[in-house]
């Protein structure tokens, strides 16, 4: 029995229509599969996916289109070997089909990203790194970090590392406006669908001994496939579903992956700034219920990123501006306890003993932090938890980002994890594609997860023992956290060894 | 057991054969290809070529470390472009002993037109019902033939891919011969085993087959591998001239292959048949 199969867009260029026999399934009608006439999204006249029964087929499904997301696509856009695949972005938020354009009048938004040297050049990499410098963004290659009991401080220099910077803040709209603005450049094959996901059926048993029923070839092939259901009553399917939806992941909670964590007892209130002079340098002073974060931001502005109990997160939000204004100032510098004394390092016996080793930021003093002068936005506070996802990846379906992974944000390590996610998944989609895997196949997606979880996990348990040594004030434990911030401000080696581990350099701590 | 010890010729096959189960040589002289106690161990583990977690698996662990040889080589044979997504366009390939298709699917989706041909019959329909579910490798043509009936059909290859079947043949020199008869002028052929070595029977039967289990008893006789230098020979008595080689490694940490220059387990070979 002979039969045309209609194959999709991708051999379309080439291919010829070819004949092939079957074993069985002799008396199936022959179905020939064309292509609807109205097409529903932003299609091309040419054709860029052939439908089989009426629903779209891709070959990756992107839940979710934030900056996680859309750095994915940008990045299998970047890659030769990528750049053909269909992908479909899923994701409600009307940024996606019109966005609107950053007025550079604008005060910045709070909600801002340190984004790590090493997400920096997998922005250059993308292509994506040239629209984040046509907007405002804030370099800054010096970081002091000191407590309350004003018994140690650690000043880091990018220099001390032989890099120059240690990272660059950015608000999240201009990361994500610039990843949308990269993928719209490229000629890659990508489909918004604006709504969002109601349900996901991804496929148990790929192949089963003969049975004899006899089913088209056609709807054999999307029962091995991933079907999604959309809100506005649109179905879906996909070779592969990227769950980017963020900590609350519909994705991973439609596959049924549990997930690992704890509330911390903590929210953080964010908000911008302004001082009276430009800020050059990120600033963190850890405090008894939490740490305050103060970032450059660009121009006079800087963020915060204040960690407190939920309470006082609530009574810092509503109070108003000008005690805002003086409590910030207050747990920066003047309360809670003393300023650092300057260690200057030199003029007695260990100094002659360590010299080789010192870093040159050990010769600069304790600075106290620039003065906030006014409240340039509105104060927004979140809840603060960690969560870690039992399994990355499963059959056709794979997270990345926040749905896989939540962080506290005292090392602005979270979305540079979902970085580091985007960048080793599309790598290991090319090697798929290369060798001409199925990219839905659980075997590749386990590189990835073996991959990521790792890396993931070491920098949440160093993260997380962080957060528990700070949130216990016993005056052993401020000793030894003071000996630590001095040991770190001194040893060289060890300085290094925690610029480049946050930097993104290394996957994991304390392995030179 | 002992009987057959002492029956044999060669103390070293004696020594061999000691150890293995109850599976007896016996040429057939149908084809040069065919054994019949090969056909029937395949034939009995048809059912899991597609159960990642059975015991196909370590070819399945291969099966990217093969496909990277693959695709360099003939990629830098046909002159395509390796950032291609699908560099084998426009080529015809023929998968010998493509079992239930864990080579020819990929192929297929590299552009390939690949014919794939056992001599068991049940591989042949496994391969069919799973290459039905991707349209890209419905484009298979699957047949249950031999090397030998497609010499005699005339019919030739752009490349000639046999990996992991001349050690289960009963008749290597020939089986040699009708794939490079298969082989159009200048195109490719390509060729895996097992190496005989100490280490390779280490690996590939003590390891693989008594202690961690991964493949039937029996999968492997050892008497039945080939050095490189014979393959390198047989092929080439065959008028093809083997261009490079590569070995593959394991990673017990990662459980993944990697190539490797290391031929003395298991080795891939490319060799052009000569104009």
């Amino acid at each position: 029995m002979s039969r045309l199969i209609a194959t999709r867009r991708l051999v379309s260029n080439i291919f010829v229509p070819r004949l092939a026999t079957r074993a069985f399934c002799t008396d199936a009608p022959a179905k020939l599969n064309d292509v609807p006439s109205g097409s529903h999204f932003n299609k091309e006249p040419e054709g860029d996916e052939r439908f089989m029964n009426d629903v779209p087929q891709h070959d990756i499904a992107i839940v979710g289109g934030g900056m996680v997301g859309m750095a994915l696509a940008c990045s299998l856009a970047s890659m030769p070997l990528t750049k053909h695949l269909s992908i479909a972005i899923i994701d409600s938020n009307p940024a996606l089909s019109n966005g609107p354009l950053i007025k550079k009048d604008d005060p910045p938004d709070p909600r801002v990203s340190t984004v790590t040297p090493a997400t920096i050049s997998l922005f250059k990499d993308i292509g994506a790194w040239e629209h984040v410098e046509q907007h405002r963004h804030a370099y800054f290659d010096k970081m002091q970090v000191w407590d309350y009991t004003g018994f140690g401080y650690t000043k880091y220099n990018a220099r001390d590392a032989d890099k120059d910077v240690l990272g660059c803040v950015v608000e999240n709209k201009v990361l994500h406006k610039s990843l949308l603005s990269c993928l719209q450049n490229k000629d890659f094959n990508s489909t918004i669908y604006p709504t969002r996901l109601s349900s996901l059926s991804l496929p148990t048993r790929s192949v089963s001994s003969a049975g004899g029923s006899v089913s088209s070839t056609s709807s054999k092939n999307l029962a091995n496939l991933a079907k999604l259901d959309l809100s506005d009553g649109t179905n879906l399917y996909a070779k592969l579903v990227v769950g980017a939806d963020g900590s609350k992941s519909r994705v991973r909670e439609l596959a049924g992956i549990k997930t690992t964590g704890w509330n911390y007892s903590q929210s953080a209130v964010i908000c911008t700034v302004e001082h009276p002079t430009e800020n050059f340098c990120a600033w963190q002073r850890f405090l008894p219920a939490g740490p305050i974060a103060l970032l450059p931001i660009g121009d006079n502005f800087s963020n915060i990123v204040w960690t407190m109990s939920p309470k006082d997160a609530s009574n810092h939000k509503i109070m108003n501006e000008v005690d805002f204004v003086k409590a910030v100032n207050h747990a920066l510098d003047s309360g809670y306890g003393p300023r650092p004394e300057s260690r200057v390092f030199g003029g007695d016996v260990l100094s002659s003993f360590f010299r080789p080793d010192v870093t040159s930021s050990v010769h600069e003093r304790f600075e106290p932090p620039p003065k906030v002068v006014r409240l340039v936005s509105d104060r927004m506070a979140f809840p603060l938890s960690l969560m870690h996802a039992n399994q990355y990846a499963s059959k056709r379906m794979v997270l990345i980002g926040d749905a896989a992974h939540t962080v506290h944000p005292l090392a602005g390590q979270g979305v540079n994890m979902g970085y580091g996610d985007v960048s080793s998944l599309s790598n290991v989609i090319a090697d798929g594609v290369a060798v001409g895997s199925d990219i839905g196949e659980v075997t590749l997606l386990k590189k990835y997860e073996a991959e990521r979880k790792t890396a993931n996990i070491a920098m949440m348990a160093v993260l997380d023992g962080f957060q528990k040594a700070y949130s216990v004030d016993f005056g052993p434990i401020n000793i030894l956290r003071a000996a630590a911030f001095n040991g770190a401000n001194v040893f060289a080696p060890l300085k290094r060894n925690i610029i480049s581990y946050a930097s993104g350099e290394r996957r994991l701590p304390f392995l030179s | 057991m002992f009987s057959r010890m002492f029956a044999r010729t060669s103390f070293k096959h004696a020594v061999v054969e000691g150890f293995q189960p109850l599976i007896r040589h016996r040429r057939y002289a149908t084809a040069a290809s065919l054994n019949q106690t090969e056909v029937a161990k395949f034939a009995a583990m048809a059912d899991s070529w597609w159960d990642l977690e059975g015991p196909f698996k370590p070819l399945h662990a291969m099966n990217p470390a093969r496909l990277t040889f693959i695709r360099s080589t003939l990629c830098r044979h046909f002159g395509k472009d390796p950032f291609s997504a699908r560099p084998f366009e426009g080529l015809k390939f023929v998968d010998v002993g493509c079992g239930g298709g864990i080579l020819s699917e990929p192929l297929a989706r590299m552009g390939a037109s690949v014919t794939g041909i056992d001599v068991v019959e049940k591989n042949i329909t496994i391969a069919r019902l799973h290459a039905d579910l991707d349209p890209v490798a419905s484009s298979i043509e699957y047949r249950c033939t031999t090397a030998e009936n497609l010499v005699e059909e005339q019919m030739t290859f752009d490349a000639v891919i046999a990996l992991e079947v001349i050690e289960h043949v009963s008749a290597p020199a020939e089986f040699c011969k009708s794939l490079s008869a298969l082989t159009a002028s200048n195109g490719a052929t390509v060729v895996s085993t097992v190496n005989r070595s100490m280490r390779a029977y280490a690996s590939t039967i003590v390891a693989a087959e008594y202690i961690l289990q991964w493949l039937p008893k029996g999968t492997h006789q050892w008497s039945s591998f080939i050095t490189p230098e014979e393959l390198v020979l047989t092929l080439q008595r065959a008028s093809i001239s083997v261009e490079e080689m590569a070995g593959f490694d394991f990673d017990p940490l990662t459980g993944q292959w990697s190539i490797t220059d290391d031929i003395s387990v298991q080795y891939i070979a490319f060799g052009i048949k000569n104009s």
